[in-house]
């Protein structure tokens, strides 16, 4: 039960920062806390209690094996966290170019 | 097992490639390919609505048939509520792409504008076909991915404001449903919606039951931007070119918000009446919130922007009116009536609100300005755009015969019979202020002052333009042959009727 709890609140050190932290770089980064504690999630509702691999051995079957669907899942979701975070990346150092900072507070064009 | 289905999905994603493959070859043929496979993707579209008739159809990824009735394989769901959305998809797309051969010309690299424009609609395809819960947030994901770099395709400090906040918002959006999909995965140990139900009606836990509902709310309405997720969305619809506003607008919100959330509360999750009230309550606020937001924007796309949180509010409410019936287990016919005017006032405004964002790039293109206080007098200089722009407004604030007016007064009617006489009272007042807000726009850009204050001459916007202006102005009157009988029937009750049934979506997968 610990490893859930710990996972979560890896979940709300994330959002934390995303809230408080002015940097954008800073907030990307606590995206990216937050996304590692989904996927941690994913990973850990497939685990058993001395569970090994779940690879068929015909001479000698296995009893207990983790589940290795949430696994799949957690490739797929990391993949498509890359590419989230590859772009995130991209259009904050386009907006240093633009605005020349990575204040948030500074960067206040759009409004009402 | 209909082969035409995971085409929907095959075929923009191979246009994108082929897009960015021959792009590079041969300057000017990308727009060509967008333009193909949009024609042959609204075309399959079309044919599976009117071939399909409003029945389920199931394709099964791989040919993993179900084992003892338990789905293992990817299932692809085609069924009268999916026909309706893939065909607006198509169709709001198609047109956009057509305005975009004018548009983009004059941004650099149009390839990867086309290529991002066909990623986007395989995401959005995917997400409404896809009948397992894991693919939905797959597809949801490449949509985003592709949405979020076509906002920021003008590259200037507005556009890149906006997308930051749209991809934050976004991503935290994304995790919601993650987990939200991990508590499910957990505690049903599958994936396919349909099977998701079955284990769910065996018995649950209701707090966890309820935690899950409101992760997939909250996530979902994130990207919908019902009332208070919405702050992403006019700074994002109104930075992006005017083709991606459109779609954002007229079709994005609807195919990976509104629509999931329709599906997922109707056909996975039995109907409670603690969400049900939620959820018409949600809906409720941004109807009214979103047209205060709304009245006192100067700048036309913002405009434009709040009035779709607005309408997708009428939307949200008319379906939580259903849910709230459904869940007393009165009169199901009034709740057959109010999602029945939900779905039609969901297909007009992807029409409406796609031709008004065509309309406002239009006005940029020949004015070069988007503030109402620096326009005047464009209905005489641009005949075209001022007379469909006048449909749209007619259609948005809900004048007969344009088909806005009947897709709200169903709704009305429908709150009315269901005794929610102040959620009526209130979809009426918001359609006068609507009206009153559209009045304003048409005023101050068409007709008040002179064409000469600009300070440069202008001009009608090219033909590929006008032209899908003119569809779309077209297809708003059209629409309102949906609200006869015999039309209705064909068309919107399949997609009412798979919702009203409880068991029917997952009864026929799982063959229990």
């Amino acid at each position: 039960m610990t490893a859930y709890w710990l996972c979560f609140i890896l979940f709300l050190t994330g959002l934390y920062g995303v809230i408080t932290r002015r940097n954008l770089v800073k907030i990307a980064i606590s995206l990216s806390v937050m996304e590692f504690s989904c996927f941690l999630f994913l990973a850990l509702t497939g685990y058993r209690e001395g569970g090994v691999a779940p690879i068929v051995d015909v001479a000698e079957p296995v009893q207990t094996y983790v589940d290795p669907l949430p696994q799949a899942m957690v490739l797929t979701a990391i993949v498509i966290g890359l590419a989230t975070t590859a772009m995130l990346m991209a259009v904050i150092i386009r907006i240093y170019r633009k605005y020349g900072t990575f204040d948030i507070r500074e960067i206040k064009n759009l409004r009402g | 097992m209909n082969p035409l289905i995971p085409l929907l999905v095959a075929i923009p994603l191979a246009g994108a490639f082929l897009t960015m493959i021959i792009g590079r070859f041969i300057t000017g043929i990308p727009r060509y390919i967008a333009l193909a496979t949009l024609l042959l993707t609204a075309f399959i579209s079309f044919w599976l609505l009117v071939a399909g008739g409003g029945d389920q159809s199931v394709y099964i990824m791989g040919g993993w048939e179900p084992v003892n009735g338990i789905p293992i394989g990817i299932h692809l769901v085609h069924d009268g509520f999916s026909a309706l959305v893939l065909c607006i998809i198509s169709l709001i797309g198609l047109l956009s792409v057509l305005y975009s051969i004018s548009y983009i010309a004059r941004y650099t690299s149009g390839n990867y504008f086309y290529a991002l424009f066909c990623l986007m609609i395989a995401g959005m395809n995917g997400v409404v076909l896809s009948g397992d819960i894991f693919n939905i947030f797959v597809f949801l994901e490449i949509s985003a991915i592709s949405s979020y770099a076509l906002v920021a395709f003008g590259v200037e400090k507005n556009e890149l404001e906006a997308t930051l906040k749209y991809q934050v918002l976004g991503a935290v959006a994304s995790f919601m449903v993650l987990f939200a999909i991990g508590f499910i995965y957990w505690s049903t140990k599958t994936l396919n919606i349909a099977d998701i139900r079955a284990v769910f009606s065996e018995g649950h836990d209701r707090s966890y039951y309820l935690l899950i509902q409101i992760l997939l709310l909250t996530g979902f309405g994130l990207k919908a931007a019902i009332i208070p997720f919405h702050a992403w969305l006019p700074d994002a619809h109104s930075s992006a070119p005017s083709p991606i506003s459109a779609m954002l607008s007229g079709v994005l919100i609807k195919a990976v918000g509104i629509y999931v959330i329709i599906r997922l509360f109707f056909n996975m999750f039995e109907i409670t009446g603690a969400m049900a009230v939620m959820i018409t309550t949600l809906g409720a606020l941004s109807m009214a919130v979103g047209v205060f937001l709304a009245i006192g924007q100067w700048d036309i796309k913002r405009l434009l922007a709040y009035h779709s949180i607005s309408q997708m509010g009428y939307v949200v409410m008319s379906a939580g009116i259903g849910m709230t019936l459904l869940a007393r287990g009165v009169r199901p016919e009034v709740a057959a009536l109010a999602i029945t005017g939900g779905i039609f006032h969901l297909v007009n405004h992807a029409a409406f609100k796609g031709l008004l964002f065509l309309n406002a790039g239009a006005i940029e293109y020949s004015a070069g300005t988007r503030d109402l206080h620096e326009m005047g007098g464009l209905a005489r200089p641009m005949p075209v755009t001022s007379a469909t722009s006048l449909a749209a407004s007619f259609s948005i604030s809900g004048i007969p015969p344009f088909n806005g007016f009947f897709s709200k007064l169903i709704i009305i009617v429908a709150a009315v019979m269901a005794r929610f006489y102040l959620l009526a009272a209130l979809a009426a007042v918001v359609s006068i202020i609507t009206l009153a807000s559209f009045m304003k726009f048409q005023r101050y850009a068409f007709y008040n002052g002179e064409p000469g204050r600009i300070g440069k001459e202008i001009k009608e916007v090219p033909l590929p333009m006008l032209m899908s202006m003119v569809t779309l102005a077209v297809i708003c009157l059209l629409l309102s042959l949906l609200a006869l009988p015999a039309i209705r029937d064909a068309v919107l009750t399949p997609a009412t009727d798979i919702l009203i049934d409880q068991m029917k979506y997952s009864s026929q997968i799982t063959g229990m």
